[in-house]
């Protein structure tokens, strides 16, 4: 696969009178990697991929896209596709129209209507390809924008939330998409506040928190920034349970959490792993059937609460809520 | 911050202009609200004219509204004046002050922008179709409405607004031009509507602006405004084209209105692309700003109107409200004379010339303590003529209703052999008297009278 760079930016800054959207953010996505982006709302994504499209330019740093350096606005090269905020549909015209124009527009009409065919086949939107847009769902919508953007056939493509709105059914179609896509030697840059989308999609994760990086690189290596854990244990014996968690060095057992299956149904626990498993070795040997064990909260998503800040402040929403 | 939107000089090409001109035509005639006024522009003028050409009460408040079931070309005049004051204003509404808006509303500027890659282009592209769709929309009020008049009264000679004779090829020509003349002001209130829609983005008033520019010229139109004042208005070619009926052509109102209106089209389109080049697109809740509209907008409009009334006061000669007293009594006894004509044509008497009938008017407004100037509706004439081979004169008086336009509606207050009935009996039987009540128009640029 090639590795070449299909975005390189260096020190992107980027403001809107007094608010700093970007401040010195660097980036890198090679060719054929799908990069992630998170972060909280606010946090900058929509405007670094706002830049990735061409929609801006930055104040200052540097920006390079498929090898060309990117220096004034709508001058993205040729292979850029992608939205930002939803993808652009005119609901008076049906899929086929949208698309057609599209593809005049980008002047990738020379193969007639096969192109256009291909994209709506492979988002599985050829049964609907005559109907208007206006009558389209969400995910339905989110399917054409991405074949819209397939159609101009991307050597970078920026999608907005890709996810929003898809049934499983749609999401599986886009997830099989980017993932063939990416194995073409395309490079994608998404951005989802979904995690699950993000651990099956993304070799590569950037967090953004008040328009700075707070995390850039593989997501086995954002799953050990999430620092100790919750876990919950569903047991034969809950207050056994409760009695052996506590003494168990160097596990805590955090008060007032329940899963919802009525108080004292369950422990909920915060320690390292390998006081977990001994946890787990003292519950055996006294006899206490351990029905259910994992996180309450999924590791990549305990990362980003904990990187971006957020966590602190649901950790306290909570704790009020309890009160 | 604004991010301001310049031309790539690097990077893909834009789409080509004719590109997205197929796109914005495909995008605005796929609105069943475009499709509903095309097919009401080409159907609707046809059913009215066809309709009203047949009843025995005719729309006389409307210029060539009396004639039409006398010819098929004037029902086409009612449409145009009818449109003129309404239909035109709320057909580029429509088209052109949406738009632009259109993108805002559905949220896809940014779609647009990454796939033409010029936004000079996508101006262009935007105004030539919205354009053309208001070319469409008046071919059909043209064509509707001729054809509607023709199918249900026939192809017969047209009388002027001075009451000369057109004959049909002329009167076709002339009623083409006259719609010809109404483009001008309607490509004016196009440019405003893509001025709102560029400068309000989402906000309804962009929408509205045409329409609400409409309304208060229309006002203003209504006041007795000095001549300059009201030629200077970019709506006034709305009217002017009713001088194209009067022999010779009162062509200086016309000239004067197309220049106009062209000088608003061209202002109103330039500010709306400067305005284009420096929005924001990355601000998806754009309504636009009440100082900007101010300043880059209204303030140019405003200076232009100061300039036009400059101009034209200082090149032409007209002066007042335009509307003197031997200006009116040289209208109407030329009207008079005419129509008289027309008149013992009916009657089956010996024809007479207008060289013969050698008509006068003697025109008096209210009572001795009013100035003899000016619109109102209290303007008394006295019509005289001389009787061909005998020394008697004839008198007629008329009541005139004036109105600032220079447009006036001549009532026959008697005799009732000439004028005081609105029927006159024929060897055929009873038909409508031409004398009994007549619209005229003064040219409100002519400096000198004839008595």
């Amino acid at each position: 696969m090639d590795t070449s760079p299909a975005v390189r930016g260096r020190g992107i800054t980027k403001s809107f009178g007094d608010v700093v959207a970007l401040n010195g953010i660097d980036l890198d996505v090679g060719s054929g990697q799908v990069h992630g982006l998170v972060g909280p709302n606010g946090a900058g994504k929509t405007t670094l991929l706002g830049l990735l499209l061409g929609l801006a330019v930055a104040d200052s740093g540097s920006l390079e896209i498929l090898g060309t350096t990117v220096g004034r606005t709508l001058a993205v090269p040729e292979g850029v596709a992608g939205f930002v905020d939803g993808p652009g549909l005119y609901p008076s015209l049906t899929a086929r129209q949208n698309l057609t124009a599209l593809a005049s527009l980008r002047r990738y009409d020379a193969g007639g209507t096969g192109n256009v065919d291909d994209a709506l086949e492979q988002v599985g939107l050829t049964d609907v390809a005559d109907d208007r847009v206006r009558g389209f769902s969400l995910g339905m919508r989110q399917r054409l924008g991405l074949a819209a953007a397939l159609l101009t056939k991307p050597r970078l493509l920026v999608l907005d939330e890709p996810s929003n709105g898809l049934d499983p059914a749609g999401k599986h179609h886009v997830h099989r998409v980017i993932t063939e896509l990416a194995a073409g030697g395309t490079a994608v840059v998404l951005s989802s506040h979904r995690m699950d989308d993000l651990a099956a999609l993304c070799s590569e994760v950037t967090i953004l928190a008040t328009g700075r990086i707070v995390f850039s690189g593989p997501l086995s290596k954002l799953a050990a920034e999430s620092g100790e854990l919750d876990y919950r244990l569903v047991t034969s014996d809950p207050a056994t349970a409760h009695r052996l968690a506590s003494e168990t060095p160097d596990l805590r057992v955090v008060p007032g959490r329940d899963s919802g299956q009525g108080p004292g149904a369950d422990v909920v626990v915060r320690g390292p792993v390998p006081a977990l498993d001994e946890l787990v070795v003292r519950l055996v040997q006294a006899g206490v059937a351990l029905r259910e064990l994992g996180p309450v909260v999924p590791p990549l998503e305990a990362a980003f609460l904990a990187l971006t800040g957020t966590g602190t402040v649901l950790a306290q929403t909570d704790q009020e809520d309890q009160r | 911050m604004t991010a301001t939107i310049t031309e790539p000089r690097a990077g893909a090409r834009p789409a080509p202009v004719m590109h997205g001109y197929r796109f914005e035509l495909v995008k605005l005639l796929s609105q069943w609200r475009i499709r509903l006024l095309l097919l009401a522009c080409w159907i609707a003028p046809a059913a009215f004219v066809a309709a009203v050409s047949l009843q025995t009460s005719l729309p006389a408040d409307t210029v060539f509204g009396r004639w039409m079931n006398a010819t098929g070309w004037a029902g086409s005049l009612v449409v145009l004046d009818f449109s003129c004051t309404w239909a035109l204003p709320l057909l580029t509404s429509l088209v052109a002050g949406d738009v632009f808006a259109i993108e805002d509303r559905l949220g896809t500027w940014r779609h647009l922008m990454v796939a033409v890659r010029s936004p000079r282009r996508i101006f262009v592209a935007k105004t030539l179709a919205s354009l053309t769709v208001i070319l469409l929309l008046v071919a059909g009020l043209t064509a509707s409405g001729i054809a509607g008049g023709l199918a249900a009264v026939g192809n017969h000679p047209l009388i002027g607004m001075d009451g000369h004779s057109l004959a049909p090829a002329d009167a076709a020509g002339t009623v083409l031009l006259a719609w010809a003349c109404a483009l001008a002001p309607t490509l004016t209130f196009a440019a405003v509507g893509l001025l709102g829609s560029v400068l309000l983005g989402r906000s309804p008033m962009g929408l509205l602006l045409p329409a609400l520019l409409a309304f208060v010229l229309q006002l203003a139109q209504l006041l007795p405004l000095p001549v300059a004042v009201q030629l200077a208005l970019p709506s006034h070619a709305f009217l002017a084209w009713r001088g194209l009926f009067t022999s010779p052509a009162q062509t200086g109102p016309i000239l004067i209105g197309l220049a106009v209106s062209l000088v608003w089209a061209i202002l109103a389109t330039v500010l709306a692309y400067r305005l284009f080049l420096r929005r924001d697109f990355t601000n998806l809740a754009y309504d636009g700003s009440g100082r900007r509209i101010l300043v880059a907008a209204v303030l140019p409009l405003v200076a232009v109107v100061a300039l036009s009334v400059g101009v034209i006061a200082g090149a032409t000669p007209a002066t007042g409200s335009g509307i003197e007293q031997s200006k009116l009594q040289n209208s109407l006894a030329t009207a008079f004379a005419h129509l008289y004509r027309l008149q013992t044509q009916e009657l089956n008497r010996p024809d007479v010339t207008e060289a013969q009938l050698q008509a006068t008017a003697s025109c008096d407004k209210g009572d001795s303590r009013v100035l003899d100037e000016g619109p109102g509706n209290d303007w008394r004439c006295v019509v005289s003529w001389h009787l061909p081979g005998t020394t008697a004169v004839g008198n007629a008086i008329y009541q005139l209703d004036v109105t600032a336009d220079g447009r006036y509606v001549a009532d026959g207050d008697g005799p009732k052999e000439v004028n005081g009935y609105f029927q006159v009996r024929t060897p055929i039987g009873d038909a409508p008297n031409p004398l009994w009540q007549f619209d005229g128009n003064v040219d409100l640029l002519a400096s000198t009278s004839k008595e």
